[in-house]
């Protein structure tokens, strides 16, 4: 496919350069504009479409399978917490607007700072339990469960 | 090469790969460890790194404990019988037990999980899938992960794992080069977690050209938590378990939602019902015990996974294909249809690429189906990884060195793909086992384990050398040629990692040999991958991007070479649809119910390969 970046709508700033996990938007050094150097290694993840500010970026359809013309584009917006969809089929039959949420709290804020609650004793060092449990685990005062707690035996050797 | 050391010391915990594994350790450790220095060494950058870059639709692996759902015992049954009997039961059962904790974090969080509206609890897509929003599953998880850290590395492609001088056999830390500035890195650290990703493309794909990429799993999984452990003289188990996934044609579509939530089914091209028709002659194969039709039926015992792959395949090279998805019925209904298309634009969005290209709309048109090629990996329907310690009220002691997922080297501990024999651990049961992990890692190092490591700087300097040869072969030998990629000196990533795929489709049961091998094929295949080896000495980078390709495929190899001995050993066919051994085509459980363990070499490259026994805690059926 893969991703291509529009000439006239690319100011180099590198959005998508910071964000692709595969390495591959790159800034070319003549237009100072980025592109995608490797075609083959790009998952259509849309990671640098959602990051590009002026939605520069855009995909095709792998050339190998897909015919062209058609269109899938998304808007992502943090502040909204939400993403929008369009999909344009390659015949003009379907052309698909939706739109997902992405968070349901203010982005970032409801995650504590583990350095700052107060810290592990002894006895849930020594325990099995995890930060927040027993009570994250099931909600309903119930503890952790364990062999004992329900009713099993390690069996040695069994072949079933 | 003019590239900067940058020295990174006192670590506690070094995080490497922190995908849906390596975030759930960071966040932990510091709770833990609230005076430790945690810091994270990423591939790519953490707000969209891992499998679930670009998001997921559901979340596959949650008790519901809550609800009254499931307990984790049922958990270890359905993973057991998916697996054909080879899982940790130990290690599956400690994840379950915690994963609804991770959950219920997440939507603390902010992730948008769906809910049943009558029942108020989690929207299920199955027994064990909730429905989530989950385009933004990572960046809130990599928001998490970023509080606890004191220090994140994005894009430092980390290659090996330092070793401990004083002490054989224990790790103290990681080095790596930054792949936007070349610069090597040194970690010393007293542990490390690998959260780093299983491995997609070192098989062959389906497609080809530009269409590599369009694989099912990441292409930047490049097997690194194999490399790393292997390359470390850690203990592998389950490697021969590779994975074949069945997915909407050429996009690798998902098809659990589809299946479970909109009820939708399979049919052959002449809109047969074929699946069931393979099960007598499958059940000669694999004995009753793991494909028992009316039990499952009765008592929720799936059919394995790989066993209806077997159906598909069959059904395919009798020549009554394409297989398709039903999709006419469910999507008449507005609210399914809508459901479909989120389902790939939440997780998946090049299956809505290709549809749009193709015209094909699912009201209209029963979209094709068709398997993957293989993959190797631990956290999906399959349990390729590391050999680790279980808990220690769970653990028998062939199980139970000490401190949890710690692998078979001191202070080196795995999370996600990293673990072996830990299937349907998906995304929130890798985060939970990154979160059991880092508490372990912690008590490890309060018990004094860690203490007097040494990391000379020979060690130091050698790494450095061996990372950067790549770009120095390729200066010396490019202007031999006159130009283009072909120099009798060297080979580029690219072509090493394109006769890697081919060695292993033709010789480890790829999808060009519909998924069969044997030991005649098996060793030649070694043989081979021996020579491949000796090549990968001369790859030739020309700029640091290559570089990292370079090493990726060095990763990817160790991961094979261990794929390739694990295959060998085990002489039955033991997931059939996931491969075949066409000399021991049946499932044999009197020699092979064990779960297979094996060990490479730091020095010499050999390997040694044995039986490990296989405990089981859970009853058969509840």
């Amino acid at each position: 496919m893969p991703t291509f970046v529009y000439m006239t709508r690319c100011d180099g700033c590198g959005h998508c350069v910071d964000i692709c996990p595969s390495d591959i938007m790159h800034i070319d050094t003549t237009y100072r504009r980025a592109y995608n150097l490797e075609p083959n290694m790009c998952w259509e993840c849309y990671s640098c479409v959602k990051a590009c500010p002026h939605q520069a970026i855009d995909v095709r359809g792998y050339a190998d399978f897909a015919p062209l013309g058609h269109s899938v584009r998304a808007i992502r917006d943090e502040e909204k917490g939400v993403i929008a969809w369009r999909i344009k089929f390659r015949n003009g039959k379907k052309d698909l607007n939706l739109l997902a949420p992405i968070t349901t709290k203010p982005w970032g804020k409801e995650i504590p700072q583990l350095a700052s609650v107060s810290g592990p004793t002894k006895e849930q060092r020594d325990s099995q339990l995890l930060y927040n449990e027993p009570k994250y685990i099931r909600m309903d005062e119930g503890g952790l469960h364990t062999l004992e707690s329900n009713g099993l035996v390690i069996k040695e050797g069994v072949y079933y | 090469m003019a590239y900067d050391t940058i020295i990174e010391d006192g670590i506690d915990i070094l995080v490497a790969g922190a995908g849906l594994g390596g975030t759930g350790a960071a966040w932990e450790a510091r709770f833990w460890g609230q005076d430790k220095k945690i810091v994270i060494a990423e591939k790519a950058n953490i707000d969209r790194s891992g499998a679930v870059a670009q998001g997921l639709y559901a979340i596959n692996c949650y008790m519901g404990t809550r609800w009254g759902e499931n307990n984790p015992e049922d958990h270890v049954r359905y993973a057991r019988i998916d697996l054909m009997g080879m899982v940790r039961e130990d290690l599956l059962f400690d994840m379950a037990r915690h994963v609804d904790s991770a959950v219920h974090q997440f939507e603390d969080w902010g992730l948008p999980l769906m809910r049943d509206p009558k029942k108020g609890s989690f929207l299920r897509e199955g027994r064990w899938q909730i429905m989530i929003h989950g385009e933004s599953y990572k960046p809130i998880v990599a928001e998490a992960a970023k509080k606890s850290a004191d220090k994140v590395y994005n894009r430092i492609c980390v290659t090996h794992l330092l070793m401990d001088e004083s002490k054989p056999n224990r790790v103290a830390g990681a080095v790596g080069f930054n792949v936007r500035t070349g610069n090597y890195h040194v970690f010393k650290s007293k542990t490390v977690i690998v959260g780093a990703g299983g491995a997609s493309n070192i098989y062959k794909p389906r497609s080809v050209g530009e269409g590599a990429g369009r694989v099912w799993y990441a292409p930047w999984s490049s097997g690194s938590a194999y490399g790393l452990m292997i390359g470390a003289g850690a203990k592998m188990t389950q490697m021969e378990n590779k994975i074949v996934l069945a997915r909407f044609k050429d996009g690798y579509g998902p098809v659990g939602a589809y299946f479970l939530h909109l009820k939708t089914y399979t049919c052959n091209g002449l809109g047969e019902e074929y699946e069931s028709k393979w099960f007598p002659q499958l059940q000669e194969m694999v004995g009753k015990e793991y494909l028992d039709v009316e039990a499952s039926h009765k008592t929720h015992r799936p059919i394995p996974t790989c066993l209806r792959n077997h159906a598909f395949i069959s059904e395919v090279n009798a020549g009554r294909g394409p297989i398709h998805m039903v999709t006419m019925e469910a999507f008449q209904d507005p609210h399914l249809e809508e459901i479909g298309w989120h389902n790939f634009l939440g997780m998946t969005v090049g299956q809505a690429v290709l549809w749009a290209s193709t015209d094909v709309d699912p009201k209209n048109q029963n979209p094709e189906l068709t398997t993957s090629e293989p993959y190797v990996m631990g956290s999906h329907a399959t349990g390729c990884g590391a050999w680790c310690s279980g808990p220690e009220d769970l653990s028998p002691p062939e199980y139970f060195w000490g401190y949890n997922r710690m692998t078979s080297v001191e202070g080196l501990f795995g999370a996600g793909d990293a673990v072996g024999g830990t299937p349907h651990a998906f995304s929130s049961g890798s985060f939970t086992e990154g979160r059991l992990a880092a508490k372990a890692a912690c008590k490890y190092i309060d018990d004094g384990k860690a203490a007097g490591i040494v990391v000379s700087d020979k060690q130091i300097n050698d790494r450095k050398e061996e990372i950067y040869k790549p770009l120095e072969h390729y200066t010396i030998n490019r202007n031999e040629v006159v130009a283009g990629t072909v120099n009798p000196n060297y080979i580029s990533p690219r072509q090493g990692l394109d006769r890697l795929q081919k060695l292993m489709d033709e010789y480890c049961g790829g999808v060009t040999v519909n998924y069969m091998t044997n030991e005649k094929l098996l060793n030649i295949g070694l043989q081979k991958m021996k020579l491949l080896e000796e090549d990968l000495e001369k790859v030739a980078a020309q700029d640091i991007h290559e570089l990292l390709r370079a090493w990726e495929l060095k990763h990817r190899h160790l991961a094979a070479e261990s794929v390739f001995h694990h295959t060998l050993f085990r002489k039955e066919t033991r997931w059939p649809g996931y491969y075949y051994r066409g000399d021991y085509m049946k499932v044999n459980d009197d020699d092979w119910h064990v779960l297979t363990v094996s060990r490479r070499d730091p020095e010499t490259g050999e390997y040694t390969m044995e039986k490990a026994p296989l405990y089981h805690i859970v009853e058969k059926d509840a």
